[in-house]
């Protein structure tokens, strides 16, 4: 009967998979990361472009939302200003763990060019950050392989019920 | 190319040095080259005392005393048809003569007329708000509060409007550091997590060139992406740039970027 040759140990052999609680908790949160509306300026226009047809975020998952309460990643695409630090924090906390940031572009990762008075020098100061992208703007090719390097990082973390908590301090 | 200078404290050194070229000053002619400016200047000098008039790029230009300001461009309004402020805002020459200087920038549609407005006043003198008279001066006389510290008597809402409620300072007072005093320097983390957090959270990090290739508390290098504060040498670990990485998700074929194919026409 070996005429078939099927290895129905192997994907697609069978439908039938053998994995892990972990793997499968952790397929659904790297799979539909939904991101927390986030543009502060000019980097937010390149991530409009990567959720627009061209790019097409939708189809990793990624789909924008306008709520912290329904968002597991903000992306934060733009310049944090001193006045607008307060909220991004309360924005951070109204979100639900697990949550991941994306701090997009130079302003948000280090202050950029913005070496003022009035600009955060950098997210970090406020809330904890898991990727940093670099560029002035970053394109959206950069935010999608973003976005994939923190599917991966998601999908490397253990899945138990107990997240360590993100804290700055 | 030219020589490299080191920059990091180019912003503590004292402002009033000229880095850049300084521009001459563009000729100021006599208002009576102007029939229409003559007239108007005319009319005003004998309702209001004028200390310097001239015109300059087109524009007349008016000196008036600050305590006179709002009858003046109430004048300019009514009697001159200059029917439209367009900016307002003061200028900082505490450091030359310790005096604002305050400007009221008006634009005559019928005429086809620009005015400018000008007076000098102390450091601490309140000046009268124009907001009942051109509705654009709200704003702008709660930028220049916000900005300068000059104070407007009754204005409708005399708060900042840029900057937060409970900033200190004034920031674009020449004497104001670019890169915020202490107080701006830790606003967000005093704010948020409290003085105590300083310690922790640290200094602000304001070079922007620096660029530490194995630093990778805060940034590693594309395709060579490592967790944060993992210890990098010379052979710091290559990602390849894939969908997902081995043993990813499950029931997913995975894409090898060895085994995918460029295509260098757009237009295919
Ligand atoms: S990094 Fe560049 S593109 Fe992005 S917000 Fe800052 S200035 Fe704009």
């Amino acid at each position: 009967m070996a005429q078939h040759k099927v290895n129905y140990a192997q994907d697609g052999g069978l439908p039938v998979a053998l994995t892990t609680i972990d793997k499968v908790v952790n397929w659904g949160r790297s799979n539909s990361l939904w991101a927390l509306t986030y543009g502060l300026a000019c980097c937010g226009i390149e991530m409009m472009a990567s959720g627009a047809s061209r790019y097409d975020f939708d189809r990793f998952g990624t789909i924008f939302r306008a709520s912290p309460r329904q968002s597991d990643v903000m992306i934060v695409a733009g310049t944090l200003t001193k006045k607008h630090a307060e909220f991004i924090k309360r924005l951070y906390d109204q979100m639900t763990e697990p949550r991941w940031v994306i701090s997009m572009g130079s302003c948000a990762n280090t202050g950029g060019m913005f070496n003022t008075y009035a600009t955060v020098q950098g997210v970090d100061r406020v809330i904890p950050v898991d990727l940093y992208l670099p560029g002035c703007a970053p394109r959206p090719e950069t935010l999608q392989y973003g976005v994939m390097l923190l599917q991966q990082k998601i999908r490397a973390q253990k899945a138990g019920r107990a997240q360590k908590p993100k804290r700055l301090i | 190319m030219r020589a490299y200078k080191p920059k990091d404290d180019v912003q503590k050194k004292p402002y009033y040095t000229d880095r850049f070229w300084v521009a001459p000053q563009v000729p100021k002619y006599d208002v009576e080259t102007d029939e229409v400016f003559a007239k108007d200047l005319a009319a005003l000098k004998e309702k209001f005392e004028i200390l310097e008039a001239y015109i300059q790029v087109e524009q007349m230009v008016v000196y008036i005393n600050p305590e006179d300001n709002f009858e003046v461009i109430k004048f300019f309004k009514e009697e001159l048809s200059y029917d439209q402020l367009s900016e307002l805002s003061a200028i900082d020459w505490l450091a030359k003569r310790g005096e604002f200087e305050i400007f009221y920038q008006l634009l005559s549609m019928n005429k086809r007329k620009r005015v400018r407005v000008k007076m000098y006043i102390k450091e601490d003198q309140a000046i009268e708000s124009v907001e009942k008279l051109f509705r654009s001066a709200d704003w702008s006389e709660r930028e220049m509060y916000d900005m300068f510290g000059v104070k407007v008597n009754n204005h409708p809402f005399m708060k900042r409007i840029l900057m937060p409620y409970d900033w200190q300072g004034f920031p674009l007072r020449k004497s104001y550091p670019l890169q915020g005093d202490e107080f701006a320097q830790w606003y967000e983390v005093d704010k948020i997590y409290g003085k105590e957090a300083r310690d922790i959270i640290g200094p602000e990090l304001r070079d922007t060139a620096r660029i530490d290739r194995y630093d990778s508390e805060r940034f590693a290098r594309l395709g060579h992406e490592v967790p944060r504060g993992a210890e990098v040498k010379d052979d710091d670990p290559i990602n390849p740039q894939e969908y997902q990485e081995e043993g990813g998700v499950f029931l997913i074929k995975k894409l090898k970027k060895e085994s995918s194919v460029v295509i260098d026409d757009p237009q295919r």
